[in-house]
């Protein structure tokens, strides 16, 4: 009796494998344009978008799911070149969106055709009311101050090396962040003097950080790219989010952000 | 930690003789799962050596940038390992042996790092020693700042290791013979007197192991360095967190220097296990 209880115990955990195994999807022909503004949208959702894009894209994800009840949207927001690795490894996912032109493409044959929605540029924030009285890039040189910049391998980082290089800024770096909202959240705690970020994520944070106007950093202007990927499970529901992105409405939410949309 | 304890006394040297009187295969309820345990613990890790890029395995491990990081967690991981020898093993000493009431709860407390996520080790260490922290302010007023230092990473790779450590020695010193320690306080010596001369040597092999393993333990550590620490290369950026962000660029670099490290942990755990096993006598 005892021996067959445990007899049963590998079928048992065989069977909890499986069970853990995601269901197979199933295949959908590739709908496009008006025909996918016609289909019915529901289901999962899945969009993978850069850090600085977190707070629009909730917005605008709550919108679409606000319009189709029965749709249900989740976002990973991380480093456009964290993203693109995982698109490139298969992640499952419906619409990519990222910071730049060379992380999109990066993502390889999944990522095609995707479009300019927006551009960014980069803006200097210190903690509240400027405790180091940081005036502008020069200050980034101080070997005294402390300072966050994006790591080199992430958009902002790309970037604001170019700022540093069209101002002959030498940066005097403490910390490189893994992405954007690294930067900020250590210029928000006060851990460091002053950061470099997204003028759209020192919009972001309202009155938890200052920001430092710097009219050199449009010398780097990210564009940020959306496309609906290849291979997406709910071509459907991709295809109306990034109409939402592109649409004037989508421009409002993104602009109110502090984004430039042309 | 128990293991430790249990391999190298008595039962291990039975089964040994036991082996030797000729091989029975384990029932197969238990061969089944616990090979595929084995094989999901160890698959990704062969398939990590499968995806390896052989043909520039050499120049990327080479390079400068991967030798700056591996020197970097070496020596932070050594210091790490020495702090942690140095405060462990008086601090297992006394969950052992210190008759502190609720020993329990202390124990449970210095367990706490190691389960708890290392980002939250990382958030709890800038809570205390970042600029805006409880004693960081004042320090700061001093002229010393941790974080975003060499000195943080150590910090951070202690705060996460020292439990391996602490842990393995406990578990000796609680399972060990007291009888000399009890001959030698008869005999007039002081408790201090006794620990040094009489429980500490005997302890000797598991401080070893828990120091290899907190050794370990801290060239891997990863969320309490880049929370606490930061991230600039020579300084802060460990191995770790060069294979994270090398991911973003170059995935094959971030593989090779996976594999580098693994390679590195996977020799040092081996040196450990041939210590439990007591090889070195053979």
């Amino acid at each position: 009796m005892r021996a067959r209880r445990w007899a049963l115990l590998p079928a048992v955990a065989v069977t909890l494998l499986m069970g853990c195994a995601e269901p197979a999807p199933t295949p959908s022909p590739s709908v496009t344009g008006q025909e996918a503004a016609d289909a019915e949208i529901s289901g999962d959702l899945v969009v993978l978008a850069a850090s600085s894009l977190a707070q629009v894209f909730t917005d605008l994800g709550a919108h679409l799911e606000a319009e189709h009840p029965g749709l249900t949207v989740t976002f990973s927001f991380a480093a456009s070149s964290a993203l693109a690795a995982q698109v490139v490894a298969g992640a499952p996912a419906d619409v990519l969106a990222t910071a730049n032109r060379v992380t999109m493409t990066q993502a390889g044959d999944r990522a095609t055709d995707p479009v300019v929605f927006a551009t960014n540029t980069l803006t200097i924030v210190t903690p509240v009311g400027n405790p180091a009285g940081v005036t502008g890039l020069a200050d980034f040189a101080d070997p005294d101050l402390r300072i966050a910049v994006c790591a080199v391998e992430v958009p902002c980082g790309a970037a604001a090396m170019q700022v540093f290089d069209a101002a002959g800024v030498t940066p005097a770096v403490d910390t490189y962040a893994a992405n954007v909202s690294g930067a900020l959240t250590l210029a928000r705690a006060g851990e460091v003097d002053a950061a470099l970020v997204y003028t759209t994520d020192a919009a972001a944070a309202g009155g938890q950080v200052t920001e430092v106007p710097t009219p050199q950093t449009v010398a780097a202007v990210n564009e940020d790219l959306i496309t609906a990927l290849q291979d997406a499970r709910n071509p459907e529901a991709a295809q109306a989010f990034v109409d939402l992105v592109t649409s004037p409405a989508g421009a409002e939410v993104l602009r109110a952000a502090g984004f430039v949309v042309q | 930690m128990r293991e430790t304890n249990a391999v190298r006394s008595a039962p291990a040297r039975r089964s040994g003789r036991g082996a030797r009187r000729g091989r029975r295969l384990p029932p197969w309820q238990l061969l089944i799962p616990g090979a595929l345990g084995f094989a999901f613990l160890t698959l990704p890790l062969i398939a990590l050596i499968a995806q390896a890029p052989w043909a520039d395995l050499a120049g990327t491990v080479t390079s400068a940038p991967v030798v700056q990081a591996l020197g970097l967690s070496l020596r932070t991981a050594a210091s790490a390992t020495v702090i942690s020898v140095v405060l462990g093993v008086p601090l297992a000493w006394l969950l052992a042996r210190g008759d502190l009431p609720g020993a329990g709860v202390w124990r449970a407390v210095v367990t706490l790092p190691m389960v708890l996520p290392p980002v939250v080790g990382g958030v709890a260490l800038l809570a205390l020693l970042g600029r805006r922290g409880l004693l960081g302010g004042a320090l700061e007023a001093l002229g010393i700042t941790l974080p975003f230092t060499t000195a943080a990473v150590v910090l951070a790779q202690t705060f996460v290791a020292m439990p391996f450590l602490v842990l393995s020695v406990e578990g000796a010193l609680r399972g060990m013979d007291r009888r000399d320690e009890q001959i030698a306080a008869t005999l007039g010596a002081s408790t201090f007197y006794a620990a040094r001369r009489i429980t500490l040597p005997a302890a000797a092999p598991a401080i070893v192991s828990g120091a290899v393993l907190c050794f370990a333990r801290a060239l891997g550590e990863f969320g309490a360095t880049i929370t606490f620490a930061g991230n600039f290369p020579g300084t802060t950026r460990t191995m770790p967190i060069a294979i994270y962000l090398a991911l973003e660029q170059d995935q094959d670099a971030a593989i090779a220097m996976a594999l580098l490290l693994m390679v590195i942990c996977a020799v040092v755990l081996i040196a450990l296990r041939s210590r439990w096993l007591g090889w070195w006598r053979r």
